[in-house]
């Protein structure tokens, strides 16, 4: 477990930026830079409190195994499925192009 | 648009001077009723979006549940691939931007996959036995399907817009990772075959994914690098995708092997991308640059708790593993006396598993065998489709088998049932009743033909009264004509002597 205060680099803000496909403006960089940074130093607080001998947390609930039997139930229909998109065309979402990438 | 200026270097040459390293990922389609994460239907070629709720949706405040056959299918295909199954394991989100994944990041196993560390023994042609050995196997969920609307040729680049489909989306996905392939020099194309193909026999047996290429229930990645003769250090990889049958495996490898070569030995390197595999000329093109996994941003599934398999349901699971593809073959060739060559070729005309089926369905094994590599291998070869994908079930041969054995059926009609069945018109049985196949048991209408036949025929009569019992063969020709082929010779010649007696 690291002691350095965790820090962000403008760098990884504008790399962030592409995953998130967001435009973000040059000014922008060093703000967010400097918000992210805060926002990470207040999470590692938390590793000042917990030892090596308590786990990282991933759910709230301490359960394991909640399986559901593989048994249909009933969903939307197409209609409904549609009714809150933007765009369609012949029973699918219409989205924009995507470009430069291809999966 | 990149095109492909790169020169291809001899398969030889390439041998000589490099050596080939690679990495194979099967995602495969569990064939569940329903979708890893909600209670939507599976069923393939629905109306789109037919299949889906808010949860495969992605809409706000839907929430997950696992699919417990999702994950006993997983940890039996671990089972089975040797490996070790987790005692707890979590479920992580890989984000990304794409519209075929609403949700905008895909259910996914990271770190922690539910099995780990195993093997599989592939047969090559000629009975070498290669281990390729199985990094992992993890849970994940299907995407949904794009349609690229305008631009040239449906493909992304120019498209005007693009429209999705997501029945597809949560269909549970085991996806299979070895380890890194190494040391198979000129084989590699053949060993990658090899083990797609036993491993998509494993998973058949297995009975947990229809493991149809074609349809896309089951898809290959081949990740390939070379590495000069005598270097320690792997190469640049690149990743082709969606190599969707076993012949494509084995030819992107070596397209793959001569592309990489082309670019080392002009003194370039190579770039580590996603290619996409041309089904028409064999060939591969540069798709996008691979993201790193840390651009996926992993981190574990808050809204699904972790699962953690107990010993005792994962021994009962491997209890319930069928007899494996090489367990069957070693009993067959036991029980049917074939050597090492003719159970060789069995299993390399696709036929083993076939005939096997047959003779669990009730058949001796000397009929099925004879069946699917003779008559069923010609209808397959004619049709230009593996022997597998034949429109008749091993059911349906032994059920013809066994109306030949009652005498219901002569060889000779058995095969137009056997068309009638690949026609599509029905079961055996119901093929035998509309094409009226049946036959002519009934004595008493032999007895009418032979008399007619004898009667048109005297001197022939004469001789088989005078005891040259071979010249009955030109009256059995003649009713196996009145009766269309329906009778059975033998039944007639013995009537024929009776009558001449």
């Amino acid at each position: 477990m690291s002691t350095e205060p965790p820090s962000i680099t403008r760098d990884e803000v504008a790399h962030l930026a592409r995953l998130a496909r967001l435009t973000v403006s040059e000014n922008e960089l060093d703000v967010f830079a400097g918000q992210l940074g805060d926002i990470l130093n207040a999470v590692a607080k938390v590793s000042e409190v917990a030892g090596a001998d308590i786990p990282p947390t991933s759910h709230a609930l301490p359960l394991t195994n909640v399986f559901r039997e593989d048994v249909v139930r009933p969903g939307l229909t197409q209609e409904q499925a549609l009714s809150g998109a933007p765009k369609s065309e012949d029973g699918r979402f219409a989205v924009p192009r995507i470009l430069g990438e291809e999966a | 648009m990149t095109t492909n200026t790169v020169d291809l270097v001899d398969y030889d040459e390439v041998l000589e001077k490099f050596d080939p390293v690679m990495g194979l990922e099967v995602h495969v389609e569990l064939h569940t009723n329903t979708k890893m994460f909600c209670g939507c239907p599976t069923t393939f070629g629905g109306e789109p979006n037919t299949q889906v709720c808010p949860t495969c949706l992605g809409l706000p405040g839907a929430l997950p549940v696992v699919n417990k056959i999702g994950v006993e299918s997983a940890i039996r295909i671990g089972l089975a691939l040797n490996c070790e199954i987790a005692e707890w394991c979590r479920f992580a989100r890989k984000n990304y931007f794409y519209p075929d994944q609403p949700k905008n990041f895909q259910t996914s196993q990271y770190d922690e996959p539910i099995a780990f560390n195993g093997y599989l023994d592939v047969e090559l042609d000629d009975g070498e036995i290669f281990r390729v050995e199985i990094e992992r196997a993890h849970m994940e969920e299907d995407t949904g399907k794009s349609l690229h609307v305008g631009g040239a040729d449906g493909r992304i680049h120019g498209a005007d817009y693009s429209l999705l489909d997501y029945n597809r989306a949560g269909v549970p996905l085991i996806e299979i990772v070895t380890k890194t392939i190494e040391g198979t020099g000129e084989r590699a194309p053949e060993v990658a075959r090899a083990y797609v193909t036993a491993l998509r026999d494993l998973l058949r047996a297995l009975d947990v994914s229809d493991v149809r290429m074609d349809q896309g229930s089951m898809r290959c990645d081949v990740n390939l690098s070379l590495m000069p003769k005598g270097a320690t250090v792997f190469g640049t990889r690149s990743e082709t995708k969606n190599v969707n049958s076993l012949r494509s495996v084995e030819r992107a490898v070596r397209y793959e092997m001569s592309r990489h070569a082309g670019v080392l030995l002009s003194g370039g390197s190579v770039v580590q991308e996603t290619r996409h595999f041309d089904e028409s000329d064999g060939s591969t093109r540069s798709g996008r640059l691979k993201e790193t996994s840390e651009d996926y941003r992993y981190f574990p599934e808050p809204d699904l708790v972790p699962v953690a398999p107990s010993r005792e349901w994962v021994e009962e699971l491997r209890g319930t593993l069928p007899e494996l593809p090489w367990q069957m073959r070693n009993r067959v060739q036991k029980e049917w006396n074939l050597s090492d060559a003719e159970l060789r070729d069995l299993v390399n005309a696709g036929a083993l598993d076939l005939i096997a089926a047959t003779v669990k369905a009730g058949a001796p094994s000397g009929e099925a065998r004879s069946w699917w590599v003779a008559y069923l291998t010609q209808q397959a070869n004619t049709q230009g489709v593996d022997l597998a994908d034949l429109a008749i079930t091993p059911a349906q041969v032994a059920r013809v088998i066994a109306l030949v054995a009652a005498g219901d059926l002569t060889n000779k009609l058995a095969r137009q049932v056997v068309d009638g069945v690949l026609a599509g018109e029905g079961e055996p049985d119901a093929v035998v009743e509309s094409r009226g196949l049946k036959v002519v048991s009934d004595d008493g209408a032999l007895l009418a033909a032979i008399d007619e036949a004898l009667a048109a025929q005297p001197d022939v009569a004469d001789k088989i009264r005078d005891g040259k019992v071979a010249a009955a063969g030109a009256i059995v020709g003649a009713v196996m004509k009145t009766t269309k082929g329906q009778a059975d010779a033998k039944r007639v010649r013995e009537l024929i002597i009776q009558r001449c007696s």
